[in-house]
């Protein structure tokens, strides 16, 4: 695709007007405050705004010799990692059910695709009250079981909640971008497949499963960055990061340490580093793509 | 299907309708206990099949009137709130990238290179990782608890610019050279051929951001302290405080099913734009 129209209006002014809102928007609430963040996480505050020292690389400093803040570094990795593991899987096994089933796809995708229309403040709360620990549905039959389940004490417990809440909301999304993968999937390698005798099994490893690593890669980008920061709603509204900090993922504590612990250098130092880890996720997926347009 | 394995097809469809039902389970369980006493429901195991308080339940979320531990706000305020949120971020973006797009696709400029980049490294980062200073400057600005606050800065992204680029650059040049002989200017040119043109895409970027606008969370709870101003998805979160059995689950779950209703609908009836819509933003 060109990069350039080759006939152009001429104008002076008409640009400058028509990229004048836009502008004034992302400078206003996207320039300034991204380097009020990297201007602050210098700084040292004090607790009621009088006096700010710069103190250079120090909260950053002790940012990485903060437990705490290595902890939500984990709980994030561990996190993230389950949510897209486990939201990758499921959906690849519903979507390649959907894809071999003649009757009734539309219906099941239908039926599929609504959660994502759910918030995750949402979801978070739905999750909760089937899981909280006296009057919960799920929590009661997991103890007539004889399972104790409680997320208020139990540290594993809040993780898996969490988890299960925040992959229920994603699976709709991934189940569409596998669904349109497999059905790009050219069908004449799948029959010439089986006319050799291979299994639907086999075929699914040697051909689908290959063909289908694109997709599989940039829905693994894209988990990630939903578990890094569209899960905020998810764990404020089931766990508020308890039990202690067990599930405090890095957004969350950007959030309690700025508006809650009132600490705001170290809440933009924190920023800081979440914007590098977006940037450097985003580059990956950038060469990915690259990579996919020249395949 | 590449040859016909009748118990295979039965183990798929096995396997689809155990996911639909997993997948149903917590909106099912959530419409149950909408439709009872807050006291059927702490009282463990809650009913599994519909109760008759249905009306009663969504009456008194709606107006307010419930008596649970938490905030006890009219839902229907909020709803209110929400809609008008949606609305202005989806229309607001689109607009305000329509224009951009146009500008940096159809005419040159200086810096135009510069604007482009601009725009596109706002791709990255999500309004959750600058929220600090964010909220400094609504809060300078006096826009707190307003529209103006819990929209304008969830506009300032450039997904709609990107796709717009890409979709005009798609147009065919011949276009413009005919509008041009037939003595249209710029805007002509944008209003009677562009826009149409890029109906379709407009209607799949609208699904997509009104259900983002619908679903804010971090935002709206950072710029909104006064109950008038509470989308429903931050007002329902408040409801809930203390203990399990002091909250009025019933009405809590009402809320949620309320809350769920507009973006799923929204979801379930445009299902081919939402699709698109999908599919291009992530392109």
């Amino acid at each position: 695709m060109s990069q350039q129209k080759r006939v152009l209006f001429r104008s002076g002014w008409l640009p400058w007007v028509l990229l004048a809102p836009q502008a004034a928007v992302i400078g206003m609430f996207f320039f300034w405050p991204a380097s009020q963040a990297l201007l602050q996480s210098l700084q040292q505050q004090d607790a009621f705004g009088l006096s700010v020292d710069w103190v250079g690389l120090d909260n950053f400093r002790q940012l990485f010799n903060d437990s705490g803040y290595l902890a939500s570094f984990r709980t994030t990795a561990v996190f993230s990692l389950l949510v897209a593991v486990l939201g990758l899987g499921i959906s690849l096994l519903l979507a390649t059910m959907a894809n071999r089933v003649v009757r009734g796809a539309m219906v099941y995708r239908t039926l599929l695709i609504w959660p994502y229309a759910v918030a995750p403040a949402i979801a978070g709360v739905l999750w909760l009250f089937m899981f909280a620990p006296s009057i919960g549905v799920v929590s009661y039959g997991l103890d007539r079981m004889g399972f104790q389940w409680n997320h208020l004490l139990n540290p594993d417990h809040a993780m898996a909640l969490v988890v299960a809440a925040a992959v229920w909301k994603q699976i709709s999304y991934n189940f569409l971008f596998f669904l349109a993968g497999l059905q790009s999937i050219p069908r004449s390698l799948l029959e010439a497949a089986a006319i050799d005798g291979a299994s639907p099994w086999k075929r699914f490893w040697t051909i689908t499963f290959p063909l289908l690593s694109p997709t599989s890669f940039f829905l693994l980008v894209i988990n990630v960055v939903y578990a890094f920061f569209d899960t905020f709603g998810i764990i404020d509204a089931a766990t508020q990061g308890g039990p202690g900090k067990d599930t405090a993922i890095l957004v969350y504590k950007v959030y309690y340490d700025g508006f809650k612990a009132m600490d705001l250098g170290g809440s933009a130092a924190q920023s800081v580093v979440l914007m590098a880890v977006v940037v450097v996720l985003t580059v990956i997926q950038f060469r990915f793509v690259e990579r996919k347009v020249n395949y | 299907m590449v040859e016909r394995r009748p118990a295979l097809t039965l183990l798929s469809h096995l396997i689809l309708v155990l996911g639909v039902l997993i997948v149903a389970f917590p909106l099912y369980i959530a419409f149950v206990a909408s439709t009872h006493t807050a006291d059927a429901i702490v009282q463990a195991p809650m009913p599994l099949v519909p109760g008759a308080h249905l009306l009663e339940n969504y009456q008194a979320a709606l107006t307010g009137s419930g008596t649970g531990a938490g905030s006890n706000a009219p839902v229907s305020r909020m709803m209110w709130v929400s809609l008008v949120c949606a609305v202005l971020i989806a229309v607001g973006k689109i607009a305000i990238s329509l224009l951009s797009a146009f500008a940096i696709v159809y005419f040159r400029f200086p810096l135009r290179q510069l604007f482009f980049w601009a725009i596109f490294v706002t791709l990255m980062l999500p309004v959750e990782v600058r929220i600090g200073p964010t909220y400094q400057v609504v809060a300078d600005l006096h826009l707190l608890n307003s529209y103006a606050g819990l929209t304008v800065p969830l506009i300032a992204s450039a997904t709609a610019t990107f796709l717009f680029r890409q979709f005009f650059l798609t147009v065919p040049d011949e276009l413009v050279e005919a509008a041009r002989i037939d003595g249209a200017g710029p805007m002509r040119f944008f209003r009677d051929v562009l826009l149409p043109l890029s109906a379709t895409s407009i209607a799949a970027l609208f699904v997509i951001q009104f259900i983002y606008g619908w679903n804010q969370y971090l935002w709206p709870l950072l710029v909104t302290t006064d109950e008038q101003m509470y989308p429903v998805v931050i007002g329902i979160k408040r409801m809930i405080s203390g203990g399990d059995a002091a909250n009025d689950w019933n009405i809590i779950m009402a809320t949620a099913v309320l809350a769920m209703i507009p973006p799923a609908l929204v979801v379930v009836l445009m299902q081919r734009w939402f699709v698109k819509g999908l599919v291009d933003t992530e392109k």
